[in-house]
């Protein structure tokens, strides 16, 4: 059982889904990112998401876009990612990696994998790179023992979903609409393609884009494993007046969803 | 003569050139498909109907007729001679792209992959553009066929090349100038990415080269293969044989593949690609992907691109806007690679130089783009001296380029003499 299962496990036990946020790293600094994700654990959040920052985001919108070019003006590497890293995973939360797939075939594929478990990394979110391309992927995390999360959305059909399904572990990434990060809300395909996944695989779903409220944290709960809230976070970094504002902000909205994936089970 | 009297080197044995790429789109270890999960299903309904529509005789007959009735096909081969003079007395032969309707060889695909949206049932198409052919390509088939049209164009290609901008509005396209990153084309073909993951049941994203995931690599070049079977018979009706070259201006790459593709089983025939090299490969300011890049995966696809370290795409520069792209097809990084094409860098200052000269021996006003493989080839022809037959795909016209080379030559003020005058 990895840590990542060990953490679904638990937020079942506990009779709600997991809380994932994601931060970039690098952003407003280093450290200032590392302070930000330790607010979200310490106020909640299950399981981190840290975005390797990259020039292309093709999936993001303008909210991470923005925090994300701030990280690359700074001078952000995948070394400083790793060491984000490893700075979070020792607040004892399973720490994952967003990242598009180019730089991590630059870092080199088996490289990165090993590094990043060396690190206490569990996992790597890849929104990029597809079944078909995944070949060496698969073999570098299975050797490294991190996991991969691939995809699914909206659009994809049963066979396209049992592919994916099919490679991906630690938990299958459900994308509640068709479009990019932080724009729009959850959609009403979210549950449908929830419900499509869920005889093609024994991992547990998670959903995200377009989750930024407890409210709507709650209602997703009731169907997924796992709410993943990503540029809420961002955006409360960008618009801080101070960095501590900012880390602040974090935290309260970390502690505003963690009571959102608890209130489905109450009611 | 005619195409069919000579024979093709199919019968030399092994796998010809022609014969990639492979099921999932690869060229050897490029192309493919990097993208989100979300556009997986259209990529394969972009599949399907493009399959179809290679064997559909009422659809190839229905791009033929717009190709000879609108677009003004086949364009015609010009020989030059005063121009051919100063390429070491070669004998230059121009494929007449720019004189397409729209001015450029982009007519070609857009026109073939408009067809292919009516037949996908979308009602909504979008494009990235760089100098702004793509662009008004794009427009005025979306005008032709009464789709709604949405252009990404960064914020600084939208100042160099204004007069494209006022003719896609004219058209009734809606130009979005694109304010992140480099404002260029990578950040236009960005935008375009995006809009097309939130749209994608409505919309069909026109790429405007042989770049992006499979199949358009594949597609775009089958829509311009059209200018290497015209220009292979037009050669050997005015010569006799085949060229000794063919020369082509590389961006994303579509007008060098199209006029490759016709050569490309002829071992006989060399084949050269120019990039764009800015200010000098060594400087850094360039946009030569193959010259001076590395291996990566950018918009879709596994080719060459201007990275650092960290796999960060580097920002490109050159003066022509069209070529100012970190990435290149995976067609063309497969062909480098296996040394069936070669590619090079002009710099900003050569390509100018044969812009000049094609304007003044020859009466010709070339794109900014074209210009580069004009350069090529007054060097090759040098090299290659005067018994040679250089093929060079005349991609378009400079109209769009006429204040930036004004500026550039100093011709406004009337403050420089005229230079390059053969
Ligand atoms: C006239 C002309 N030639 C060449 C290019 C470069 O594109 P490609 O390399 O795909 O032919 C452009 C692109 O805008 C163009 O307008």
């Amino acid at each position: 059982m990895s840590r990542l299962h060990d953490a679904f496990a638990r937020a079942k036990s506990e009779n709600r889904a997991a809380l994932i946020g994601y931060l970039p790293a690098g952003y407003p600094s280093v450290q200032g990112g590392i302070d930000a994700i330790v607010a979200m654990v310490a106020n909640g959040v299950d399981i981190v998401e840290i975005g390797l920052p990259y020039s292309d985001p093709l999936m993001d919108g303008p909210t991470i876009q923005a925090a994300v070019d701030s990280s690359l003006r700074g001078g952000t590497t995948t070394r400083d990612v790793l060491a984000t890293v490893k700075a979070v995973a020792e607040t004892g939360a399973p720490t994952l990696v967003m990242s598009y797939w180019n730089p991590i075939e630059r870092y080199g594929v088996d490289a990165f994998a090993a590094d990043l478990a060396a690190a206490g990394g569990v996992g790597v979110i890849t929104p990029d790179l597809t079944a078909e391309e995944a070949g060496p992927w698969i073999a570098a995390t299975d050797a490294a023992g991190v996991d991969r999360v691939f995809l699914v959305a909206p659009s994809s059909t049963v066979e396209r979903i049992a592919v994916v399904s099919g490679i991906t572990t630690g938990f299958v990434y459900a994308a509640s609409l068709m479009g990019v990060t932080g724009v729009a809300s959850v959609s009403q395909a979210a549950p449908a393609l929830v419900e499509r996944t869920r005889p093609l695989t024994m991992m547990p779903i998670a959903v995200g884009l377009g989750v930024s409220t407890a409210a709507q944290a709650a209602d997703i709960a009731v169907y997924a494993d796992g709410v993943i809230v990503g540029s809420a976070f961002v955006r409360l970094l960008l618009d801080a007046a101070t960095p501590a504002d900012g880390v602040a902000a974090v935290g309260r909205l970390a502690a505003e969803l963690a009571l959102g994936v608890r209130r489905a089970s109450a009611g | 003569m005619t195409t069919d009297s000579l024979p093709r080197s199919d019968s030399l044995g092994g796998p010809l050139p022609s014969s990639m790429p492979d099921t999932g789109g690869h060229f050897g270890r490029y192309g493919g498909r990097f993208v989100p999960e979300a556009l997986i299903v259209a990529l394969d309904e972009l599949d399907a109907a493009f399959r179809a529509a290679k064997t559909d005789p009422a659809f190839q007959a229905q791009l033929t007729h717009l190709l000879t009735t609108y677009t003004g096909r086949p364009s015609p081969l010009t020989e030059c001679l005063r121009f051919g003079a100063a390429a070491g007395g070669a004998r230059v032969l121009l494929k007449r792209e720019d004189l397409n309707h729209t001015g450029s060889h982009k007519i070609n695909n857009v026109l073939g992959q408009a067809l292919l949206t009516l037949k996908m049932g979308k009602k909504r198409v979008i494009a990235e553009t760089g100098a702004g052919q793509h662009g008004v390509a794009t427009a005025t088939a979306a005008a032709l066929f009464g789709l709604d049209c949405v252009v990404y164009m960064g914020e600084e290609d939208t100042r160099r090349q204004a007069l494209n901008v006022a003719r896609m509005r004219l058209l009734g396209a809606e130009v979005r100038p694109v304010m992140s990153g480099s404002r260029t084309l990578k950040d236009a073909m960005n935008e375009a990415m995006r809009d097309w993951v939130t749209n994608v049941d409505s919309t069909h994203y026109i790429i405007g080269t042989v770049a992006g995931p499979a199949p358009f690599p594949e597609m775009v070049r089958e829509f311009h293969k059209v200018i290497g079977i015209e220009s292979r018979a037009q050669v050997l009706e005015l010569t006799g044989r085949l060229p000794d070259a063919v020369t082509a201006c590389v961006g994303g790459g579509s007008n060098a593949i199209g006029i490759f593709s016709g050569f490309i089983d002829d071992p006989e025939v060399a084949l050269y690609g120019f990039e764009a090299g800015g200010d000098g490969i060594d400087t850094g300011r360039h946009a030569a992907a193959i010259t001076g890049g590395s291996v990566g995966v950018l918009h879709g696809q596994r080719s060459y691109v201007l990275q650092d370290a960290d796999g960060q795409t580097v920002e490109s520069h050159s003066i022509s806007a069209g070529l100012d792209y970190p990435g290149v097809g995976p067609e063309h990084a497969w062909l480098a690679d296996t040394g069936r094409a070669t590619y090079s860098a002009v710099t900003d200052t050569e390509a100018m130089d044969a812009f000049r000269l094609l304007c003044t021996t020859e009466g010709i006003i070339p794109a900014i783009e074209t210009a580069h493989a004009l350069a090529g080839t007054l060097q090759l022809g040098r090299k290659l001296g005067p018994d040679s037959v250089i093929l060079v795909n005349c991609s378009g016209r400079g109209d769009k380029d006429v204040e930036t080379a004004s500026r550039w030559f100093g011709i406004m003020d009337g403050d420089r003499a005229p230079e390059g005058r053969a």
